[in-house]
C-alpha cells in the first residue's frame, strides 16, 4: 500500500478533485438510477392495482 | 401443438409473461455479484494498484472511466441487437429489452464523458476538445437520448419499438468508429491499454482493478436493466390477465 496516512489518501497526490469527483459521480448516479427505476416500478404497480379495483367494482 | 412448443422451448422466455418472474428471480443475484465485484474493484483501485510513473494518482480515474466507456458501447450493441430481433421477428419482449437498456446506456456514456473530462483537465489541460474519440462518444450519448426521446414521442408502443429499432440499428455504425477512432485519426486520447491480441501495456494490478470494476459495471447494468424491463412489462401489459393476477398474488 502506498499511503502513509488518511490525509495523503484523500489528497490523491493533489488530484483529489478529479479522482474523487470521478468516483463520486459514478457512485451517485449508480445509486440514483436504481432508486428512480424502483419508483417507476412502484408507480406501475399502483396503477395496475387501481385498474384491478376499478374492474372489481364494475361487477 | 405440444410438439411445436417443446421444440421452441427456448423461445418461451421471449414472452413477457414467462420472462417477468424469471427476471425477478435473477435480480438479487446480479445485485450481489455487482456489489462483490465493486468492493474488490475499489480495493484494488485504491490500495493495491501502484501510483503511475507519469500521471501520479490522477490515472486512478481509469478504474471508472474505462468500465463506463466499455459499457456505453457494449450496451448500445446489445440494445440494437434486441431492437433488430424485435423488428425481424416481432417478438414483444425484444422491444421492451431495448427500451430498458437505453437509459442505462445513456448513463454510462454520460459517466464516460464526465470522468474523461475530469481526467483530461489535469492531464491535457482541457476539459473538452473536439477530438475524434471524444466527439464520437458524445454522438453515442446523443443516439441514446434520441432513441429515448423518439420512443417517448410515439404513443403506440409497437410503433415506438419499430421507429426506435431503425434509429438504433443505423446508429450502430458509430460504435466501431468510437473504438477505432484513436487508430484512424490523430487523437489526443491515448491508445487502448488493453487489446485482445497483445498483453496489456500496464501493471498487472492496474489491469486487474480495471477488469474487476468493468465486471461490477457490467453486472450493475444487467441488474438495473432487469429492474427496468419488469417495470416496462407491468406498464405495457396492464390490460392482460396474467399481470393482473401476478399483482393480486403479490398483495395477498
Amino acid at each position: 500500500m502506498q499511503w502513509n496516512s488518511a490525509t495523503e489518501f484523500f489528497a490523491m497526490g493533489g488530484y483529489a478533485l478529479y479522482v474523487w469527483g470521478g468516483f463520486g459521480a459514478c457512485a451517485l448516479l449508480m445509486l440514483v438510477e436504481p432508486w428512480l427505476v424502483r419508483r417507476r416500478m412502484r408507480e406501475a404497480m399502483l396503477n395496475l392495482r387501481r385498474l384491478n379495483c376499478a374492474d372489481n367494482t364494475d361487477h | 401443438m405440444n410438439l411445436e412448443t417443446e421444440k421452441l422451448g427456448f423461445y418461451r422466455y421471449s414472452s413477457p409473461q414467462t420472462f417477468y418472474p424469471l427476471a425477478g428471480k435473477m435480480l438479487p443475484w446480479f445485485w450481489v455479484v455487482a456489489t462483490l465485484f465493486g468492493i474488490a474493484g475499489l480495493w484494488v483501485s485504491f490500495f493495491v494498484a501502484p501510483t503511475d510513473a507519469t500521471q501520479g494518482e490522477a490515472y486512478r480515474i481509469i478504474f471508472v472511466h474505462v468500465p463506463a466507456s466499455w459499457m456505453s458501447m457494449f450496451i448500445y450493441i446489445v440494445m440494437a441487437a434486441w431492437a433488430g430481433i424485435g423488428l425481424a421477428l416481432g417478438t414483444r419482449l425484444s422491444g421492451m429489452m431495448a427500451q430498458a437498456l437505453a437509459p442505462t446506456g445513456a448513463l454510462m456514456a454520460a459517466l464516460s464523458l464526465l470522468t474523461g473530462s475530469l481526467w483530461g483537465r489535469p492531464m491535457w489541460g482541457t476539459w473538452w476538445i473536439w477530438d475524434a474519440r471524444l466527439s464520437s462518444e458524445l454522438i453515442l450519448f446523443f443516439l441514446y437520448v434520441g432513441f429515448i426521446a423518439l420512443q417517448a414521442a410515439i404513443d403506440d408502443p409497437r410503433r415506438a419499438d419499430k421507429a426506435g429499432a431503425i434509429l438504433a440499428l443505423v446508429g450502430v455504425v458509430n460504435v466501431p468508429i468510437i473504438y477505432f477512432s484513436v487508430i484512424w485519426w490523430n487523437s489526443l486520447h491515448q491508445g487502448s491499454s488493453v487489446s485482445l491480441t497483445r498483453s496489456p501495456s500496464m501493471a498487472q494490478t492496474m489491469f486487474a482493478g480495471m477488469i474487476l470494476m468493468a465486471l461490477c459495471f457490467w453486472m450493475y447494468s444487467i441488474a438495473v436493466s432487469l429492474m427496468r424491463v419488469r417495470a416496462i412489462i407491468v406498464e405495457r401489459e396492464r390490460n392482460s390477465e396474467w399481470i393482473r393476477a401476478e399483482v393480486k398474488y403479490a398483495v395477498e
